[in-house]
């Protein structure tokens, strides 16, 4: 089996750590794992967790969490990330609020039975679909957004009444050891635990017996989770990434083009410079339309963040060395170099990578084959915008995928012939933060969905429920078996009550 | 649940490139779109109607070489239920395929959105022994009405019905878009090489978990429908004729006891299981009559591997003497008679593994309400019932006691409800399935969000400032004040 340092390579940087620490470690962060897991499963085998007033309890805790500790949050986040705290607020702690309040609103309507509808056949009986808690489960986050994808699931996991240890990325510290002081203090300590450490830990947690383990970051290492999963029958969600593609149709209103192009330089650039699971990867757009609309994405970028690595504001960081690195080596390919239209100047010691814009870059490069996960911005153009499906169609599933088109047919056609985690028409991002709808990819960007009632559901069994009396009894249920109960079976199954009564009045003919 | 891959198949190699092939041309059929369409999909679930429908003979005989099961049990659990769940996926089709309207919240406004339901492609199901007909194309009725091409391959421990449906599914369906592998471990091996769109799997733990790793390769979800120890909590002050009706019917009456769904263990107080034992052994003679054996109402043991095992567990040294009924066995024919075991110590063999036949331990407790502490003190059941009249009891077996399914004052019935999900939790499986279930099994539920170019908030971009901070607080916490506040500069922070 590949392990997690096997990865190191992998799109959401997942740092190599040495074999010979992970083996002197290991033995006891092992002796400390037991001992929270089994505190845990103690706390939720006692039932404290199912009750609707510790559910809310948690989820009011973790409002005031954020609540009051904005500004610390937003430290957090300049330190690992350099974000802004507008976007801060914007795309961490303003989703948690929302999402917990949420939550918080609709928990109890979430946790009570629904009704399964029963055929007659079965009076007098009820039968009904009871949410029940999972269990002890675990949350792995990623760095790029390293408070509101702790926490998002983290509140689904409380709301269905489950234990939960939430490991957040080592690769974003200070949020990291944010969330280790602050989750314990605020949250039921008993129920809620946060470890921190490297990839070691990561895989010394998949060792262990879960009842459900969510997990947010790449293809790569979402492959040794579920692996490690089917060992103990563990079910997983994978929330990974993927090449989001934006098809850009050939508009006519200047304005809708202006807006398109704010919506596209806010969407790539904006939301922690690209680096977020779903950024845009790339555009798609008829070549006659591409001047201009490379021209105006140029006018915006400078406006937003300014020209240039060392006068940009607004832009997060890249996370650490090694995916600077990463981006700088996808721009080294001669062919990739050239095709720089705009930007591709970088701030080494600040970690920043100017918004960059590339024109077709061969579709071979890495560029285009693997997820970029920055700043860098290819451009793909075609003849006629109706190419884009089969371009799309010929790459894996991307988890978003936006449109920017006033084409109604076109829109159709392409959520019929298309697959993606989401569509989006005519803006970026803003899937993300409709608690309404499922959030989740398909395909290579994952599987299992989330947010509003999608993470309590994530998060619960269904439970089916059946109650009945011990009359009327029905005798050809039983053998021995005769023409008679045969007939009578059959018509039962057809729902077929005359013909039942016929037949046992004894009037029924083959 | 059995699905245990056992003698070889003797048929021409299908090895890796013959299925990569036969994914391949799937994916092309897939890709062609025509799997999409309400038209085929209606029409490959009437044929699957038309098939069961025509030859219904020939699935009771098939049943009837692979398991000697009764004709009845053949019509009940296996033709009609499939009728069944095609009748009421083709009823409800058009209504399931319906894009769900989602609220959109005000700070995207205006926007609409929809949940598209869209098939998942490709996908591969691998179905059981025990009710090869209806474990075959139950899944398979999901997976046509969401819309997917798909490769079945049904179990070779029941063979004919496997040879069976290969025959007739090649004769009633669209073979570019369904096809059936029939093969053993090889076939199964070179199939779960290939990437799959999904992988709905029925049988046993030991083969789940081997699915699931091959199935994380290729990042495919998995569907897996196990079993486990299904336990039946008998309570005082019942009427016990009819629940032990109700116990045979779930256990031997089906499949003699080699069902997923069948009570593995009676759980009742010390003082109560005497009766409970009379009751049982007088339905039982009721049923079979004084000789089980030559029954024609009860299926046989699949084959000797499974034979054997049974055996093993009736030879255990910790249960000689707990046989309080039955125990008879006829190798030749692979038949055991229904038998009962009083007092069975719960370390013994048959309390450590799902028993898949027709021995049912009994455990004995000082009070009832102890029985649900023995239940979850185990892996977590596929169902789990009660048979009692106290309210307080039921409400405490509702709430405490996880299973994937529970049912009071009844056994089994709860599969033939197809508005309830069917599936397990924890050991018992992943994912649920039949009614509508079924078609979200398939299914992905894609988000669509509709925009238009109208009503662009300048806080959504930078550059950043206080003013748009304090309006996005207001947005976001929908605090309509502080929204006017914000606007005109009036807030305070």
């Amino acid at each position: 089996m590949l392990t997690w340092g096997d990865c190191a390579e992998g799109g959401e940087g997942i740092v190599f750590l040495s074999f010979s620490s992970r083996m002197d470690q290991r033995g006891s962060e092992s002796v400390a794992l037991d001992e929270i897991l089994s505190e845990l499963r103690q706390t939720f085998r006692t039932g404290r967790t199912r009750p609707v007033a510790w559910r809310k309890a948690q989820l009011r805790a973790i409002i005031d969490l954020v609540q009051d500790n904005e500004e610390r949050i937003f430290t957090a986040l300049l330190e690992d990330l350099g974000k802004h705290p507008v976007e801060s607020y914007r795309d961490e702690v303003g989703v948690v609020l929302k999402s917990a309040k949420q939550s918080l609103s609709c928990v109890e309507k979430w946790m009570a039975p629904k009704k399964g509808h029963l055929p007659l056949l079965f009076f007098p009986a009820s039968g009904e679909v009871l949410p029940e808690p999972l269990g002890t489960v675990l949350i792995f986050s990623s760095w790029n957004f390293p408070i509101s994808l702790a926490l998002d699931p983290v509140i689904g996991a409380v709301a269905a009444g489950n234990t939960v240890v939430l490991k957040p990325s080592e690769l974003a510290p200070a949020c990291s050891s944010f969330l280790a002081e602050t989750l314990p203090r605020y949250l039921d300590n008993r129920a809620v635990k946060v470890v921190t450490g490297g990839p070691n830990l990561g895989e010394q947690l998949l060792e262990q017996k879960w009842d459900k383990i969510f997990f947010t970051g790449s293809p790569q290492v979402g492959r040794i989770v579920m692996s490690a999963a089917a060992r103990h029958l563990t079910p997983v969600t994978l929330e990974l990434g993927g090449k989001c593609p934006t098809i850009v149709d050939t508009l006519s209103s200047t304005s809708e083009i202006k807006i398109t192009v704010k919506r596209i330089a806010g969407g790539k650039w904006g939301p922690c410079s690209g680096q977020a699971c779903i950024g845009i990867d790339y555009l798609l757009v008829e070549k006659k339309f591409c001047t201009m609309l490379v021209d105006l994405l140029m006018k915006t970028i400078r406006r937003f963040y300014g020209e240039g690595a060392k006068n940009m504001k607004n832009m997060c960081k890249i996370i650490n060395k090694h995916q600077f690195e990463r981006l700088q080596n996808l721009l080294k390919d001669p062919a990739v170099a050239a095709s720089i239209v705009y930007g591709g100047s970088v701030d080494e010691e600040r970690l920043l990578i100017e918004p960059t814009i590339l024109l077709d870059p061969p579709l071979d490069a890495e560029i285009m084959t693997e997820e970029i996960f920055g700043p860098l911005l290819p451009i793909i153009t075609l003849n006629n915008i109706q190419e884009s499906i089969e371009f799309i169609n010929a790459r894996p599933k991307p988890l978003a995928m936006y449109v920017f088109t006033k084409d109604e047919s076109f829109k159709q056609q392409l959520l019929q012939e298309t697959s993606s985690g989401s569509v989006t028409f005519n803006d970026v991002m803003v899937q993300f933060i409709c608690d309404s709808l499922p959030f989740g990819g398909v395909g290579q960007s994952g599987f299992g969905r989330y947010h509003g009632k999608y993470s309590f559901d994530a998060f619960s069994h269904e439970k089916a429920v059946m109650r009945r009396g011990f009359f009327p009894e029905i005798e050809p249920r039983y053998p021995p078996w005769n023409d008679f109960k045969l007939k009578f079976i059959r018509l039962a199954y057809n729902f077929d009550y005359l013909g039942l009564l016929l037949l046992m009045l004894g009037l029924k003919r083959n | 649940m059995g699905g245990e891959k056992e003698e070889t198949s003797s048929k021409p190699a299908f090895d890796v490139g013959a299925a990569s092939e036969l994914v391949g041309k799937l994916r092309g059929a897939f890709a062609s779109g025509k799997t999409r369409s309400y038209q085929w999909r209606e029409s490959q679930l009437k044929g699957l109607l038309k098939m069961t429908e025509e030859h219904e003979q020939e699935i009771a005989d098939a049943l009837h070489s692979d398991l000697a099961k009764p004709e009845l049990e053949s019509y009940i659990y296996e033709a009609a239920m499939l009728k069944n769940s095609c009748r009421l996926a083709l009823k409800e089709l058009k209504r399931w395929m319906v894009p769900e309207k989602a609220k959109t919240s005000l700070t995207t406004f205006p926007s609409s959105a929809e949940i598209v339901p869209e098939p998942l492609g490709v996908v591969l199901i691998i179905s059981a022994w025990n009710y090869p007909y209806l474990l075959s194309l139950d899944p398979v009725v999901g997976a046509i009405a969401a819309g997917n091409a798909l490769v079945l391959k049904p179990s070779e421990i029941a063979p004919a019905t496997s040879s069976l449906l290969a025959k007739l599914m090649g004769e009633y369906l669209d073979t570019s878009c369904i096809r059936v592998v029939e093969g053993a471990v090889p076939e199964t091996t070179a199939l779960l090489e290939q990437k799959w769109d999904k992988i709905f799997y029925t049988g046993n733990g030991k083969i789940g978990r081997i699915i699931m790793a091959a199935a994380a390769k290729h990042l495919t979800p998995v569907a897996l429908e196990l079993g486990g120890k299904s336990p039946v909590v008998v309570d005082s002050g019942i009427d016990l004729k009819v629940s032990c009706r109700r116990i045979i019917a779930g256990k031997w009456g089906c499949n003699n006891g080699q069902a997923c769904i069948s009570p593995d263990y009676v759980i009742t107080t010390r003082e109560h299981a005497p009766k409970v034992v009379d009751a049982l052994k007088q339905e039982l003679e009721k049923f079979y009559g004084k000789n089980p054996l030559e029954s024609k109402d009860l299926s046989r043991i699949v084959n000797s591997n499974h034979f054997f095992r049974l055996s093993k567990l009736l030879d255990d040294d910790k249960v000689s003497g707990k046989v309080v009924h039955g125990g008879e066995k006829d190798q030749s024919k692979l038949r055991i008679a229904p038998t009962l075991l009083l007092d069975v110590p719960r370390d013994a063999l048959i309390m450590q593994e799902e028993i898949f036949g027709p021995l049912l331990p009994i455990l004995t407790v000082d009070k009832i309400e102890d029985s649900f502490d023995v239940i979850n003190s185990g892996m977590k059941p596929l169902a789990a019932y009660l048979f009692t009249n106290n309210k307080k009891l039921r409400e405490e077996f509702v709430m405490s006691v996880s299973a994937g399914g529970l049912v009071v004052n009844d056994t089994t019935v709860h599969l033939a409800i197809l508005s309830l999900p069917f599936g397990g939790v924890g050991e018992s499986g992943i994912g649920a399935y039949h009614g509508k279930f079924s078609f979200d099994a398939f299914s992905h539920k894609k988000a669509v969000v509709y925009r238009g170019f109208m009503g662009d908030a300048a806080i959504r971009y930078p550059p950043y400032t206080k003013m748009k901070l304090r309006l996005l607080k207001a947005l976001i916490t929908g605090n309509f004040f502080a929204i006017i506040r914000a606007i005109f500069g009036l807030s305070k922070d």
